[in-house]
């Protein structure tokens, strides 16, 4: 009977010396920690492509294969995205009705400011994206707001991601607890499966970026969001970052949510904060 | 023996169970059920867009009177809406598998 305790106490012992030295990695493993999941994303792109210059992420597939890289090169001689930079610079300086530009809205005239985009606003407690903050503008003016996935919208942000272009991403989480969750929720997201093809944004662009998937060739999801807004030819037109999480949810055969979505802002957030240090190169053109 | 085999084709049709044409109450208990699974997977940002169009062919074919086929589609929007909530369920939890860490 002696024997039998002693084991029973041995193994309830040993049982909870076991719990104690694993239950700090399981919450290490759980806590959000945003700088920790930047430096693992960027490190497996980095050693997954180590031809690739860390700055050429940003340049989505033409980083990912040498001959669509000189087509591209050449094209860039004449952009197909030049209208709508063109027209975006020219709805910037035009005033509102009030008298009262977009410039007025945003920090430095709204020039060279795309790197900051999203923020998380500390007062609303949420997520604020470019895109969003141009059409806050636009209601705070007077004026009606621009559709999330159209021409002007994709104008505008061109104009402002041009002015920006070189400059190194930089968003920032502050430590505060709904921003931390807005990231985490955003990596959710981007990692969730969804739809009839049961595809996850990180099926085509963590596990096979560089791959085809039909005629086109798969991009990086590192710097995904800093060739944004981009000319597609696939669309015969200018898309906007929301355009972007539009169609690929319907590529999936996934009813997409509503552009703006908490979800697309978080994911937004956090595939623009795991891209940091690598420069703005919007307006793209892509495929 | 030329006999028997008609007489028990006869019989085995007659034990069979019949095969009756959908209606329209049929088509619409089937749409009931699909339409609110559907509910359910959209409740959980989930929904599929071939859900959705299964839905749409069934109210289509119902609203030309064919409830054999309306009745078909409602089925099938259900198994598709069914998926999506299994995929929304696991995918709580799934994803971190596939999280670069």
């Amino acid at each position: 009977m002696k024997t039998r305790s002693a084991l029973l106490l041995g193994s309830l012992g040993a049982a909870l010396v076991a719990f104690a030295l694993t239950s700090p990695q399981v919450i290490a493993a759980d806590k959000v920690d945003p700088v920790a999941d930047a430096k693992a994303f960027q490190n497996f792109f980095f050693q997954k492509f180590p031809d690739v210059k860390h700055e050429d992420f940003v340049n989505g597939p033409y980083s990912m294969n040498a001959d669509m890289k000189r087509q591209w090169q050449e094209k860039e001689e004449f952009p197909p995205y030049e209208f709508a930079l063109d027209a975006g610079k020219e709805m910037f300086a035009t005033p509102f009705k009030n008298g009262k530009t977009y410039a007025d809205c945003f920090p430095n005239g709204g020039i060279g400011i795309r790197q900051n985009y999203p923020y998380f606003d500390e007062k609303e407690g949420k997520v604020v994206t470019l895109e969003l903050a141009l059409n806050r503008c636009r209601e705070a003016n007077g004026e009606q707001p621009y559709s999330y996935v159209k021409d002007e919208m994709a104008s505008l942000t061109a104009y402002m991601a041009f002015t920006s272009r070189g400059k190194p991403m930089d968003i920032k989480v502050p430590d505060d607890p709904r921003a931390l969750a807005a990231f985490e929720n955003g990596k959710r997201y981007f990692y969730t499966r969804r739809g009839q093809m049961n595809f996850s944004c990180a099926s085509c662009h963590v596990q096979s970026p560089g791959e085809r998937i039909r005629a086109e060739v798969l991009a990086p999801a590192l710097g995904i969001l800093n060739a944004m807004p981009i000319y597609r030819s696939e669309w015969s037109g200018m898309g906007t970052t929301s355009r972007r999480f539009v169609t690929c949810n319907s590529q999936t055969r996934a009813v997409p949510l509503e552009p703006q979505a908490d979800e697309y802002r978080d994911v937004e957030y956090f595939l623009s904060y795991v891209a940091n240090g690598l420069p703005i190169s919007g307006p793209g053109a892509r495929p | 023996m030329k006999r028997s085999l008609p007489l028990a084709m006869l019989l085995a049709l007659s034990l069979a169970p019949a095969a009756r044409a959908a209606n329209e109450a049929d088509y619409r208990a089937a749409y009931a059920t699909a339409e609110a699974a559907s509910k359910e997977a959209a409740g959980l940002r989930n929904q599929w867009t071939v859900t959705v169009s299964a839905l749409a062919a069934a109210r289509k074919a119902a609203d030309g009177g064919d409830f054999d086929r309306a009745t078909a589609a409602a089925g099938e929007a259900e198994a598709l809406a069914k998926a999506s909530i299994f995929q929304a369920t696991t995918e709580k939890e799934a994803w971190k598998a596939m999280e670069i860490r």
